[in-house]
């Protein structure tokens, strides 16, 4: 028998969000904060062999018409502090956290990251995003600096300078030659001298190679500019794609960029967020998946759920009702504030759901489940592996960012059943090769090639 | 009158404090910025029983005699899970910072430690960190305004949730009260922020704030680099709760002597005196003369010279000693850092319920 050989599946664990795909009223769910929720997530996606862990960002409280949203989860730890902490506990899992490029300095936050990737032995990585709304600019010295046109101009130059950063010492600076007295070679730091449009840079690195060089980077734009400027930067695309026919679209338009970049098709892996519900029957997960919908979409949450299309105060509308005869207020699109915009036309929006309640018979809370709370994969462990499987040998992905819906047991079942069936199937690692970094375990060269070699045995050194 | 605990606390940066320490302890540096590093010295600190460990940041490359350092508040991070006894206090410079990071970070830290987290407030208008942040210089007086706001944005940031915020009202589907969420509307010279914070209020509500006493900044400590009384009323005086001398240590080892030992350390590079007290001796001369600061200081912050040897010798005769003496208590697992050091519980500036006494 021929044919391809089988491709191997990458997994991210995604610590559950600031969104009401988390659900926080059931008894299981504990807190969002305390480090022992993180702890136990971290030791779970270890134990089933994921990629990396991923935590999300906000930087400032979502608002809902002029007041703090507070039918969701709220509050986070700081990425990076968090993510130093999962270092000491964790050996081998990838640590990804989202920064902004926009809230943050490029000396500094490179800094960090180098930080985390010398702390944890080579595991760091950055997903980046670049928000530009004053709203959230609100926290920061600089306030709503930055043109909405202008944010992948900002991350680009933001991860050039970055770069400039990590390799600003040689791999061979650092030679704490005692004989000699010296600790640092000659000529072995290069001067930052940065300037253009989004920032001025003059300095020098303060640290290292770390060993992976550059941490991985992470992408999650879907514009034509986003698709771009992941082609030219991204090692991951955390990609919103998670149906089979517009994953493998998105996988074949994304793949076809890199090599303009002078990268090859493995360079950059294709992740979508996908969610599950198991259980030991189909029906039984069907079952599951009904009430955590209804969990996930409380009467309120589905109100305020259709009020950010429709720019209205709805609170006088029955959730178990139809859907609203009025039309959209088209001055009120920022009703929400503080997370990820809508970018159709309301008018549009409000007109295809009506007609799908009408089809469908649905009521406000039923169709809001629906049209936000499907569950990506539901089923039996094996049904759900298979599915899996199938995306990644079909091409309409290269993994999956797992989004569980509780904190922090949330992946313990898919750990524990999923996992096995991938690896039965011989697609999915059964353990972490020794000393690998998270570039190793993804399986991606760097977007430009590293300045000076770094000897094997010196990686193998800092990784211990 | 002193039923206050006597704070004893140990830097932990690099291979010590003597430039050339690196010279001594036969480490390659490579392993001095792994995690693994930080565990082994926070772990021996926790071990010999000091209240709490710093360590020492570096926003600018360092020089070519001596170490490297990583991001001093992740390092803090890293060793909160490995620790549960021991204060964990960061420097960060607060200066060009970004105010509302700062705090969220050194927050998540005293969630991930359970309540053992402070902050020694970096106070350095060094030109050069503005240039490497791409912020404008400022001179030392702007610097010091700047960083007290960083600090008020700080303290405003932690009180900003109260307690209770997170009601999980099953009833109304309602996560959060947000009545017990506040703005906190920062409006200073060089930077205003909005709020609330992203993460709730820290175990310890207020972390402790730790300055040195000529920073110009308001703390709940004050470091000064001499006992000498005028020194330490005049830093009671500027608002600081507590005061911690500065104090660099060499200890006789192995069979010679501390001035012996500093001296091979010299011929390699001299340890320049800079503003602190120097002890070279036995632990017991370091025993009596910390015994004969209680009752003038509320702690000592030792800076080992070759962190390996001395943080060795300090659990081996100097804590132990001091323990028996009644002078020290190792602080409890568990505790927080304000407990160990006898700061009072901190109230929430915010707080829209009565204050019980």
């Amino acid at each position: 028998m021929t044919g391809k050989p089988l491709k191997q599946i990458h997994l991210a664990a995604h610590f559950p969000g600031v969104n009401n795909t988390t659900v926080w009223n059931d008894p299981a769910s504990g807190s969002q904060i305390d480090f022992d929720s993180f702890e136990h997530f971290a030791r779970t996606a270890e134990r089933g062999r994921f990629d990396y862990l991923f935590l999300a960002e906000g930087l400032r409280l979502r608002e809902h018409r002029g007041r703090i949203h507070d039918l969701d989860v709220v509050g986070r730890p700081n990425t990076l502090a968090i993510l130093a902490a999962l270092a000491a506990i964790t050996e081998h899992i990838g640590l990804v956290g989202t920064l902004s490029s926009t809230f943050n300095e490029p000396y500094e936050l490179a800094r960090q990251l180098q930080t985390l990737d010398l702390l944890s032995g080579g595991r760091a990585g950055w997903n980046v995003v670049t928000s530009s709304d004053a709203f959230t600019g609100a926290n920061f010295r600089r306030g709503g600096f930055l043109d909405y046109a202008d944010r992948y101009l900002r991350s680009g130059e933001f991860i050039d300078v970055a770069r400039e950063v990590w390799d600003s010492w040689d791999s061979a600076a650092l030679v704490a030659d005692t004989s000699a007295g010296r600790f640092l070679a000659d000529d072995a730091l290069h001067r930052i001298d940065h300037h253009g449009p989004q920032f001025d840079v003059e300095g020098y690195g303060t640290l290292p190679r770390s060993p992976q060089g550059h941490p991985v980077i992470v992408q999650a734009g879907d514009s034509a500019d986003g698709r771009d400027f992941a082609a030219a930067y991204a090692e991951v695309i955390f990609s919103r794609h998670s149906e089979f026919d517009a994953g493998r679209a998105f996988y074949e338009d994304v793949k076809s960029r890199l090599a303009a970049h002078g990268r090859g098709r493995d360079d950059l892996k294709i992740l979508p967020a996908v969610t599950f519900v198991l259980g030991d029957s189909e029906e039984e997960a069907r079952e599951r998946s009904r009430e955590i919908a209804l969990q996930q979409v409380s009467p309120q949450t589905a109100i305020a759920f259709l009020e950010q299309v429709w720019g209205r105060e709805l609170s006088a509308y029955d959730p178990d009702g139809p859907l609203p005869d009025v039309e959209p207020d088209l001055g009120g699109a920022n009703i929400t504030r503080g997370r990820v915009r809508h970018d159709r036309d309301p008018g549009a929006i409000a007109q295809s759901w009506r007609e799908l309640a009408e089809a469908e018979g649905l009521s406000i809370r039923e169709l809001v489940i629906r049209v936000s709370s499907r569950h990506s994969f539901v089923g039996t462990p094996q049904h759900v592996a298979e599915e899996l499987n199938r995306y990644v040998q079909g091409d309409a992905a290269d993994g999956f960012v797992i989004v569980g819906h509780l904190t922090p047991g949330g992946l313990d079942e898919f750990a524990d059943t999923v996992i096995p069936e991938l690896q039965e199937r011989g697609v999915f690692r059964t353990d972490y090769p020794e000393g690998a970094t998270l570039r190793e375990l993804l399986g991606v060269r760097p977007p430009v090639p590293l300045p000076v070699a770094v000897p094997a045995a010196v990686l193998a050194e800092e990784r211990v | 009158m002193t039923s206050r605990p006597f704070a004893l606390v140990v830097e932990l940066d690099g291979h010590g404090a003597h430039p050339a320490a690196w010279h001594a302890d036969g480490r390659t540096t490579r392993g001095l910025l792994r995690g693994a590093r930080v565990a082994e010295t926070v772990r021996a600190a926790e071990r010999a029983g000091f209240t709490a460990a710093t360590f020492e940041d570096a926003p600018l490359a360092p020089g070519l005699s001596h170490g490297a350092r990583v991001d001093a508040v992740q390092r803090a991070a890293f060793a909160a899970p490995l620790t549960s006894a021991i204060g964990l206090i960061p420097v960060t410079h607060a200066v060009y910072a970004e105010p509302f990071h700062l705090a969220t970070q050194l927050a998540t830290a005293d969630f991930a430690s359970s309540g053992r987290a402070g902050w020694i407030v970096g106070v350095d208008p060094d030109a050069r960190i503005a240039a490497s942040s791409g912020r404008e210089p400022v001179d030392a007086a702007q610097a010091a305004a700047d960083a007290s706001a960083t600090v008020e944005v700080a303290r405003r940031l932690w009180d900003s949730w109260e307690d209770d915020a997170a009601i999980r009202d099953t009833a109304s589907w309602r996560y959060l009260d947000r009545e017990r969420v506040h703005y906190i509307d920062f409006e200073g010279e060089s930077f205003s922020v909005k709020g609330p914070s992203i993460i709730p209020r820290p175990p310890q509500g207020q972390l402790p704030i730790i300055a040195d006493a000529s920073a110009g900044v308001p703390a709940d400590v004050a470091l000064v680099a001499s006992s000498a009384n005028a020194t330490v009323s005049a830093a009671r005086a500027a608002g600081a709760g507590l005061v911690w001398l500065e104090l660099e240590v060499a200890l006789d080892h192995a069979g010679l002597t501390g001035a012996e030992r500093v001296a091979r350390l010299d011929a390699h590079e001299p340890w320049a005196v800079g503003p602190f007290g120097r002890y070279l001796g036995d632990a017991a001369g370091l025993v009596e003369l910390l015994t004969g600061l209680l009752g003038q200081v509320d702690g000592v912050r030792l800076r080992p010279a070759v962190l390996d040897e001395d943080l060795d010798e300090l659990g081996r005769a100097v804590l132990p000693a001091l323990r028996r003496a009644g002078a020290h208590t190792p602080p409890a697992v568990g505790a927080t850092l304000r407990e160990s050091l006898g700061l009072p519980a901190s109230v929430n500036r915010y707080s829209t319920k009565a204050v019980t006494a």
